[in-house]
């Protein structure tokens, strides 16, 4: 049943784990590569080793003592937890809407998020730059977190309305059979079916946020509401460091961290996520 | 809206259908009510959506029919399509559209074979397919910016592993067409996950019986690839095509980060970036902002128009 | 245990369509009741206006003489089973069999004395704290059966129980079903398109067919007295056989053959008015092969010759299928039934007819064979209307 030629047994096997090791090989090498770079210290750091010749923990103290990229953390942290749970409840409830009543002009609003997935977000910068200008919310976390929300909600929607409709919506005949009230039938039966589908939503929400890089570095233009990857690029000729590589490193696999404990703890749930939402539609 | 008169019909032909009981339940309390509950439901979404993407686009557009200089704030005036003019008369602009289009098509190419070739390893390898799946999942999540330092880190002249192992003696980053080449690959690298994850939805739709028949059939596997599963797949290519498009045609953080757009390899982004923020030319930048809103209306539009009805969100979509 | 009456009731939608017009049954306590139809007759909507899944639009529902129309479901006590189960995927066995008793807020000591008694009765024991998702069909037909069954309702409702089991389960099924409904007693409304299903279980079964109710009784009552073409073409296994003819003078002439009414059926059709062309219609069972049978008891029917067209041997008895030449007989509700068979092309050349002989029978496919039918027993119809012209009043 392999499509690429393989047949079971040993050799099968065998094959399987040599492309495994080349995928995993590819995913991991540029990650190990700054991991390195954070841990060699000063005199080692530009001598193109991949593996540090000395270990140090230098520059992760360097970044922690330092109030711009403690702040820039915080900042990052806020910014996209807000924009991840206004998103995920608009999200929500827009994607039942979708997958369980009809109304007019539901077409529209898919047309309009699909719309707006595809959107050139740049296109976005220079009205959004002049307008938040004018409204004061030029460098601050709503600045940020407008625009993160409304580039999310079509994810959002996507993949939740995807999940909404797997559900099986019988069940909540059942439990008003059952003897539940409408509310209880939701908070002790829909619930928690539709729990898990929100979380990964939630996850999907999140590493968008904590990933855009266009929007913080256009929309702020101080510590205030500098998010991490924006101010990574700020570290570059700071005078406060003689050569900032070993401390851009050092942030670079401090902001990696959760999007790796996210993709170890619920990769299928990610994958799943992201497949149906993607191409159900 | 099409979608409720076809409801309305189909209840009219058949006065009882057993199968539509669930939808019934809410007729039965009203439509009204339904149809009210809906928009309210979705008010709000729709209400942020049209606030931050819809208002902007026309103000943008208002914007780009200004001589708008912040340092020279005197000098705003309506001066219709001159920004137009200057913006597509210049070199420059020419340039950094060239080589966005040049990344795009070429990491897309080079996306769809790698994705292919990644979704069909995680979809039926043997061994480790979660192992797989986990890190397949690292490139995507990872911030782009990251990755993008780590590639830079890599081609310095010195000091990176990949400059040393390849070309010890020359600085790639600097030199156009081999900076390119690094961009693009710092692209690929990124998306090619993506893709793997949409073609893989695709795959899930291909059942394995017929792979079967078609092997009973006589078709080798080689065959079966290309006779049974693209063809069964490909409204999914098409998609994940469409995204990654689209998606690419925006690049911006990996070049700036890698080059910042030295060499003469910015993207449209990059240029509407310095316009706006550094040269902080709102007329100009704003020219920019149309345009490339333009161009990637034109990329969809010719999807949608050349490959047919498979886009995400039409009902065709929405049923596979 | 309650008794339940529909009171013409009736359900129209807001755009205008009429799903279940006037419907008037009274179930009596302990009853198991069937409601049969072909797909979109009603008998779904009904359930879910006694479950209260659906509003009445007019008529009265009433559960021991209390009228229930504005209750909502879990004010009405009664427990439902439904086609795909409806078991909460999250929730072991246990916890599914249990929560209709903790919503009603029972306490734990009897709750779980009695989700252990419902699982001894159904044979779940061993399966309690696994979750829905690692059962087998039949297993969580069980648990749906169990969680109905926990909170000793006033009645059950079962909308297609059985549909989602392979055949052999589903025989199997029917039967506990109907031990269990015996054993426990409670009023049964279940709702089922099979009418083995509806022959089998029911004390009575309610027929229906565009949201209207065709005909109530007892199933051998609508086996041998259906009131219309409908009813005789739904209920019955191979279903009844249906041939054109025309009345004069006390002959009926049909594709097999002219023929001498009987008395009885002559007075019958005489009284009923019937026009000249008529649908006569026969069970399968009422043929014989004439090879068996003495001259006497030939004479008391009808006799006709054709080639066997298939044989099949049931080893108990054989059933041959024959090809009629001459007219088929044509109705409204004829056509209905062959749409809901799936059986729309009907044979351009003659009628087909199914017919039961005795295992003794020398019938080969392909070769001719006379076929006796016994006259006392054909049903005439009218086939304007379809009524039974031959009911014994």
């Amino acid at each position: 049943m392999a499509v690429i030629g393989a047949t079971s047994g040993t050799g099968a096997k065998a094959r399987w784990a040599v492309l495994d090791v080349i995928v995993v090989v590819y995913a991991l090498v540029p990650v190990l590569w700054i991991v390195s770079l954070s841990f060699k210290t000063k005199e080692t750091i530009a001598d193109g080793n991949f593996i540090p010749r000395s270990w140090t923990l230098q520059n992760y103290k360097d970044i922690f003592t330092t109030n711009e990229f403690l702040r820039a953390l915080f900042n990052s942290i806020g910014i996209a937890l807000i924009a991840t749970a206004i998103a995920v409840v608009l999200g929500t409830m827009a994607a039942y809407a979708i997958a369980r009543l009809d109304f007019p002009g539901k077409q529209a609003l898919v047309g309009v998020s699909l719309l707006i997935a595809m959107f050139p977000q740049v296109s976005l910068v220079s009205p959004l730059f002049e307008m938040e200008r004018s409204l004061g919310l030029f460098d601050t976390w709503p600045g940020l977190i407008l625009p993160y929300i409304t580039f999310a909600l079509p994810l959002a929607i996507y993949t939740l309305s995807a999940f909404f409709r797997e559900i099986p919506w019988e069940l909540e005949k059942a439990a008003k059979m059952d003897g539940a009230t409408p509310a209880q039938a939701f908070r002790r039966v829909i619930a928690p079916l539709a729990a898990p589908g929100v979380f990964t939503t939630a996850i999907l929400v999140f590493i968008f946020c904590w990933n855009d890089f266009l929007f913080a570095i256009s929309l702020t233009s101080t510590e205030a509401s500098r998010t991490v990857p924006a101010a990574l690029s700020f570290f570059t000729g700071s005078s406060q460091f003689e050569d900032p590589t070993g401390t851009i490193s050092a942030a670079a696999v401090v902001i990696t961290i959760p999007i790796i404990l996210f993709v170890l703890f619920f990769q299928r749930r990610i994958v799943a996520g992201l497949t149906s939402g993607a191409v159900k539609g | 809206m099409s979608h409720t008169a076809d409801a309305g019909a189909e209840a009219a032909q058949d006065p009882a259908p057993d199968a539509e009981k669930g939808k019934r339940k809410a007729v039965s309390e009203g439509k009204r009510a339904e149809r009210k509950l809906g928009l309210l439901l979705c008010a709000p979404a729709a209400l942020v959506m049209i606030a931050v993407t819809g208002y902007p686009i026309f103000y943008s557009l208002w914007l780009s029919l200004q001589r708008y200089d912040l340092r020279f704030p005197d000098q705003r005036e309506f001066i219709g399509l001159e920004n137009y003019i200057t913006v597509l008369t210049n070199s420059y602009w020419w340039t950094s559209f060239g080589v966005t289009s040049l990344i795009t098509v070429v990491s897309v190419v080079i996306e769809l074979v790698l994705g292919m070739a990644l979704a069909l390893i995680m979809h039926r390898t043997i061994v480790a397919r979660g192992l797989v799946r986990t890190v397949a999942l690292i490139p995507y999540g990872i911030v782009t910016v990251v990755a993008a330092f780590s590639w830079r880190y890599a081609w310095t002249k010195d000091t990176g592993y990949l400059a040393a192992l390849l070309a010890p003696e020359s600085d790639l980053l600097t030199q156009r067409v081999p900076a390119l080449a690094i961009i693009t690959l710092a692209e690929v690298w990124k998306t090619v996950p993506f893709m793997a994850l949409l073609l893989m939805a695709g795959l899930a739709l291909v059942p394995d019986d017929l792979l079967k028949a078609a092997s009973m059939d006589g078709a080798s596997a080689w065959q079966r690839f290309t006779k049974v599963m693209i063809p069964v797949m490909k409204p999914a290519i098409l998609v994940a095509l469409l995204f990654r498009t689209l998606d690419a045609f925006r690049i911006f953080d990996n070049i700036f980060v890698l080059t910042n757009g030295a060499q003469q390899t910015g993207s449209v982004s990059m240029q509407t970036y310095n316009n706006l923020i550094k040269g902080l030319n709102l007329g100009i930048g704003s020219t920019m902002s149309v345009l490339i809103f333009l161009a990637v209306a034109v990329i969809a539009f010719i999807f949608i128009k050349v490959f047919g009805t498979s886009a995400p969100g039409s009902d065709n979509g929405g049923k596979r | 245990m309650a008794e339940i009456v529909l009171d013409k009731v009736t359900k129209r939608y807001p755009d205008g369509a009429l799903a279940v017009s006037d419907v008037d049954i009274t179930i009596a306590d302990g009853e198991f009741i069937i409601l049969v139809g072909p797909s979109g007759c009603g008998k779904s909507t009904t359930l879910n206006m006694i479950a209260g899944l659906e509003d009445i639009t007019t008529g009265e529902l009433r559960i021991d003489g209390q009228r229930v129309n504005e209750r909502a479901p879990k004010d009405r006590d009664i427990a439902m089973v439904f086609q795909s189960y409806a078991l909460y995927p999250h929730m072991s066995v246990r916890e599914n069999m249990a929560f209709p008793l903790r919503l009603a807020k029972v306490d734990k000591d009897t709750v779980t004395k009695k989700v252990e008694e419902a699982a001894r009765i159904l044979d779940l024991g061993q399966h309690l704290d696994r979750k829905p998702g690692n059962l087998s069909g039949g297993q969580r037909q069980r648990v749906a059966m169990g969680r109905a069954i926990v909170r000793d309702p006033k009645a059950f409702l079962m909308d297609e129980p059985l549909s989602n089991l392979d055949a052999k389960l589903r025989v199997q099924m029917r039967t506990s079903v109907s031990k269990l409904q015996r054993r426990l007693g409670t009023t049964t409304v279940y709702v089922t398109h099979d009418q083995t299903e509806a022959m089998t279980l029911g004390d009575r079964v309610v027929v229906m067919r565009g949201g209207l109710v065709q005909q109530i009784g007892s199933p051998q009552f609508l086996y041998e007295q259906p009131k219309n073409l409908f009813v005789a073409g739904f209920i019955g296994s191979p279903s009844m056989n249906f041939v054109p003819g025309s009345l004069e003078n006390g002959q009926l002439s049909t594709p097999l053959g002219a023929f001498p009414l009987t008395d009885r059926i002559r007075s019958l059709v005489e009284s009923a008015n019937a026009p000249r062309e008529v649908v006569v219609g026969l069970r399968p069972e009422h043929f014989e092969d004439a090879a068996l049978l003495d001259d006497s008891a030939k004479a008391s029917g009808g006799a006709f010759t054709a080639t066997v067209d298939v044989l099949e041997s049931m080893g108990s008895d054989k059933f041959a299928y024959f090809t009629v030449d001459g007219d088929t007989a044509t109705s409204a509700e004829l056509d209905e039934l062959a749409a809901d068979l799936g059986s729309t092309d009907s044979s351009d050349s003659g009628s087909q007819l199914v017919t039961r002989l005795s295992a003794a029978s020398a019938a080969a496919e392909g070769a001719s064979l006379e076929v006796w039918f016994d006259s006392d027993k054909i049903q005439i119809f009218d086939p304007q209307d379809g009524r039974n012209l031959t009911l014994e009043s």
